[in-house]
């Protein structure tokens, strides 16, 4: 072996391409790479000399070296200055946390950060410290660094060791934080500092080294690949790639393949036959004439087993080598016998004993070879359809955003969004990442992401989420999400490796597919022997004929593709009604649950509790109760104090600044507001300040019965009324536990509320078990306790705040997860908010399995009858054998028939609207 | 029982106990994969019928790369699936594509096609 020390790959010597240059002889993997050589010589002998350490050059000589190649920004002692912008330094308070953090790295000299630009400047030694992990400590204390992703096609790439290459030049680039380069699709995947480095400068790296870059915009169409997690976005102008491609290719070439044999063998069917189609004397059995028939048979059968059923021969022969067998194994040796058998009858029918046996099966040969490759073909269709959901995931990723840029509106590709930019959306635009609204309002359409079929109103404040389609107004948004971090790439993500997964149940396919195919090779020996010795006669034609349809029944395929085929449409419908299913797993347990765990705040109601009622007595008046309470609460962080914040705001009261503020654990709040000493808090708190209540118990008892949280407001030592505030239902929460009861599951709230409010709010939504008073450090433990009464478990809860819990259930559900949906915790991830996605990701498990199960039985079926069946031990009782022509029917229809059973299950549809 | 039903039984079982041992008892052997000089444990596996090579030896803990090169248009090998570690590749026919793991444990990590009938596996040691 050589290396071509251009691209540094191994190259079989002697070479093609090879060059003498100043004495010594190189060698080249192409054409391309010796030209490359030959035209700067020096060049690349200097690379490897450097690259693989057989000479090694002085310090100096190595920096000479590098001026020829792109400046590298390093000062003369190893010293590079960076520059990086944050994102989020909104006081300058984290100045300094920021940069101690950075000093605290080692190798860094100097660390500094400019308010006023948001930019830090850090002065570092390269072999100590790196870029990431410099932004990774600015990460660490909570900030962001701009960050911005870029894909660029690139051309003339050869091999495997160019990607190393130029993986390895990129990194080397300051401001470059990582770089992958994917073979696949002749593309390379950039994270970089927007500011240290542009795109005009990572092309220039690229082409120095000699190959050629394309605009991500022209290249990402071209090409898709879903691969490995990660995934390349596609247009929707061009839908076509290269896998589908190939895979339309070869449905046509099988097409092709079928036609040929489905031709040739209706005269070789006519002349199997002559008996039963009546043909004239001379073509009858035993006639010269038929035996040359037979010979030209025999040649016509070459080319349908060498080119029709070509891939029968190569793959049995390479699954031969590797000690393993598939269904080409099956087929080819079936057809080989026959066609062997048949071709000895025809040219020695004399060494039979018996004239009788010298019969030709031909038409085996034919009927089989069409039969299988067409069924192959109809598979390769249906399969098609099968990961459809994942095609459309991909395609509807928007190619451009318009983003103000010093105050210009410029059109970039996506790939150029940087973080924290400003984005501007037209009516009928595509939202391009995800973000936040700063600016205008609109209705959106995210059915594409989240199911939701009405549009969603946004104003400022509220999040988007890229690829949904902004529908009547125009607004402006702050990008929080960009590139692969996008709530969209993280779904093409999950999806992929969701659809990859193993489901528990294939473990049983998997045990007895590793035996299935030597297993039917020796049945078919056995059958051979058995109707050797106790057949009928002619017993060799009989013997032959069975293991011919014992080998050709057998479907390998139906068993390995009945899950995965299924879990695939399943998944990818899920993803389409915006449920996330981590995996094959998550899928097979979901069906299982016996008990549903739902946490309140938030996930059957709405987590944000408001101002639900005032009373006030001795006096008092509503609104200045309401801006008492108000101004106490002001700086108080407590979800409840900043209902009864909105409360006054929505009624545009102004408020007070509270003086001596003092908040007593447990009780409640007391503070100095407009002069007047203000108590606000509950009963407690009113008995430690010996207020009288003059009845207000009652009432407040009443509010907690309805699920309220009431509090006692006492002004200057008199009780004044009671302000109550609730978190609200979520509207279709009842429908849903419903459903989940109708689901035959027991449905279980679990809060960290008192139990009179729990049980108002499980009244209200017919839970009849409520755990309440649960710490939420508390939740998986009590998840834990129901799983000790032997119940499969699910929990429903945000994913945050209940992550433990989460992980803990048999079954994680984050409900609402909107473009956070790479929640770890969880099995299954929802982005909507309702509880229906509960109801219908169970629904949808439960369907799936059963059509894996309908799958799994009908391959199980198939083969477990269709086997014995095909050795015939249905003769000895009805005189039924079977037709290895009908067995080659049979055999090409059963995968079709798997595909087409899992792809019936894109029509689910839920059973809840 | 005559000779040729004699003959006919020794030679079948025989034939049946040969197709046992070559596919189920038979020792694979595995190719042992080299770590290059920049650390990461490289192979290319041909993909044609089958995986070529099929049972690779690793070590654990450090970076693996597999550059799978299918050579067919054959709709049975366009997917290649790991599912230890949910990862799927769809496999371009005539291009290089590249799947990269780590694996720290130990132990052996089949991966398989589509369907599950070409199986090849990682041993990682």
């Amino acid at each position: 072996m050589a290396r071509d020390i251009v691209c540094r790959m191994e190259v079989k010597s002697p070479s093609k391409y090879f060059v003498h240059y100043e004495g010594k002889h190189y060698e080249f993997c192409s054409e391309d790479c010796k030209d490359k050589f030959i035209a700067e010589p020096d060049k690349y002998n200097k690379d490897v000399q450097t690259t693989t350490g057989e000479t090694h050059l002085p310090e100096g000589a190595d920096s000479a070296h590098k001026k020829t190649a792109p400046t590298y920004k390093i000062s003369s002692n190893g010293i590079e200055k960076i520059t990086i912008p944050i994102v989020g330094l909104q006081y300058a308070a984290g100045i300094n946390i920021i940069e101690n953090e950075i000093k605290n790295l080692p190798g860094v000299k100097a660390a500094h950060i400019n308010y006023t630009t948001s930019t830090a400047h850090v002065e570092f030694k390269n072999d100590k410290v790196n870029a990431k992990e410099i932004i990774e400590s600015i990460n660490k204390v909570g900030y962001d660094a701009k960050k911005a992703s870029l894909q660029l096609g690139i051309g003339g790439m050869h091999c495997g060791s160019c990607v190393t290459k130029i993986e390895n030049e990129l990194k080397k680039l300051l401001g470059i934080l990582s770089a992958s380069v994917d073979l696949g699709t002749e593309s390379v995947f950039i994270d970089y500092i927007p500011g240290s480095i542009n795109i005009g400068e990572i092309k220039s790296v690229i082409e120095s080294l000699g190959y050629k870059t394309f605009d991500s915009k022209v290249k990402v169409g071209e090409k898709t690949l879903v691969q490995v997690g990660h995934t390349v976005a596609k247009s929707e102008e061009e839908p076509v790639d290269e896998n589908e491609l190939a895979r339309e290719k070869e449905y046509k070439t099988l097409l092709h393949k079928f036609i040929f044999a489905a031709v040739l063998s209706l005269p070789v069917i006519l002349f199997s036959y002559p008996k039963l189609w009546g043909l004239p004397a001379e073509f009858q059995k035993g006639t010269e004439l038929l035996r040359f028939i037979w010979f030209g048979m025999g040649a016509l059968a070459l080319p349908v087993m060498f080119w029709s059923g070509s891939q029968f021969y190569t793959g049995a022969w390479a699954a031969f080598k590797n000690r393993s067998a598939n269904m080409h194994t099956l087929i080819a040796t079936g057809i080989t016998a026959a066609w062997l058998y048949s071709t000895v009858a025809a040219l020695f029918p004399g060494i039979f004993p018996s004239a009788a046996l010298a019969d030709v099966f031909y038409d085996v040969v034919f009927v089989v070879v069409a039969l299988v490759v067409f069924g192959m073909a109809l598979e390769i269709r249906a399969k098609g359809k099968s990961s459809e959901a994942i095609k459309k995931l991909i395609g509807l990723q928007a190619k451009t955003a318009r983003v103000l840029r010093d105050g210009k509106e410029i059109d970039i590709p996506i790939e150029e969004v940087v973080l924290d930019e400003l984005i501007i959306v037209r009516p009928g635009e595509k939202i391009p990442v995800d973000g936040e609204v700063v600016d205008g309002d609109s209705t959106v359409d995210e059915s594409m992401i989240t199911g939701e079929s009405i549009p969603v109103e946004k104003r400022i404040g509220d999040e988007v989420i890229g690829a949904a389609i902004n529908k009547t107004g125009s607004f402006k948004f702050k990008a929080t999400k960009v590139g692969k971090d996008t709530a969209l790439a993280q779904i093409i993500q999950m999806v992929g490796q969701a659809q990859s997964s193993k489901a528990p149940i294939q473990k049983i396919v998997d045990k007895v597919s590793g035996y299935f195919v030597p297993a039917v090779i020796i049945i078919a020996i056995l059958s051979f022997i058995t109707w050797y010795v106790f057949g009928p006669a002619p017993q060799l034609i009989y013997a032959l004929i069975v293991s011919v349809t014992v080998l050709v029944i057998a479907c390998p395929c139906a068993l390995g593709l009945a899950t995965p085929i299924s879990l695939m449409v399943g998944i990818g419908k899920g993803a389409e009604n915006g449920i996330l299913i981590r995996s094959g797993e998550a899928l097979e347990t979901a069906q299982k649950l016996d008990t549903i765990v739902l946490d309140k705040t938030g996930t059957i109601t709405e987590g944000k509790p408001s101002l639900t009622d005032l009373i006030v007595i001795n006096g008092f008046d509503e609104k200045t109760i309401l801006i008492l309470s108000a101004s106490i609460e002001k700086s108080s962080e407590h979800p409840l104090a900043e209902a009864i914040v909105k409360g006054a705001e929505e009624r545009s009261l102004e408020l007070f600044e509270p003086k001596n503020f003092n908040a007593i654990p447990g009780l409640g709040v007391e503070a100095i507001v407009n002069n007047k000493k203000l108590l606000l808090g509950n009963k407690k708190m009113m008995i430690k300040f010996n207020i009288t209540l003059n009845g207000l118990e009652e009432k407040s008892a009443q509010l907690a019965d309805e699920g309220k949280t009431p509090m006692f407001v006492a002004v200057d030592g008199k009780s004044a009324g009671i302000i109550a505030v609730a978190d609200t239902v979520k509207q279709d929460s009842k429908e849903a536990i419903a459903h989940l009861k109708k689901l035959g599951l027991e449905v279980v709230m679990i809060t960290g509320d008192n139990a009179r409010t729990a049980n108002a709010i499980a009244k209200q939504v017919g839970i009849e078990r409520t755990l309440s008073e649960v710490l939420p450090e508390d939740k998986a433990l009590n998840v834990q306790k129901l799983q000790n009464e032997g119940k499969i478990v699910a929990m429903v809860g945000d994913g945050i705040n209940d992550a433990p819990a989460l992980a803990q259930a048999d079954i994680g559900l984050a409900i609402g997860t909107g473009t956070d949906v790479a929640i770890e915790a969880s099995d299954i991830t929802l982005i909507k908010g309702s509880l229906k996605g509960v109801v219908l990701a169970i629904q949808l498990s439960k369907a799936t399995m059963k059509n894996i199960k309908e799958n799994l039985f009908g391959a199980f079926f198939y083969n477990g009858l269709g086997l014995p069946i095909a050795a015939g031990l249905l003769f000895p009782f009805f005189g039924i054998l079977l037709s290895p022509l009908i067995a080659a029917a049979a055999m090409a229809f059963s995968s079709v028939t798997v595909v087409t059973n899992a792809n019936r299950l894109r029509n689910f549809k839920p059973k809840i609207k | 029982m005559t000779i040729d039903q004699i003959l006919v039984i020794i030679g079948g079982l025989g034939l049946s106990a040969l197709v046992a041992w070559y596919f189920w008892f038979s020792e694979k052997k595995g190719v042992k994969i080299q770590e290059a000089a920049s650390g990461v444990q490289e192979a290319f596996i041909k993909v044609k019928g089958g995986y070529t090579p099929d049972v690779l030896i690793f070590e654990a803990g450090k970076p693996i790369k597999l550059n799978f090169l299918r050579e067919e248009t054959a709709a049975c090998t366009e997917e290649v699936i790991f599912s230890d570690f949910n990862k799927r590749a769809l496999l371009t026919p005539f291009k290089t594509i590249p799947l990269e793991l780590t694996i720290d444990k130990s132990g052996e990590y089949e991966f398989r096609c589509g369907m599950g009938m070409i199986r090849g596996k990682l041993i990682v040691q």
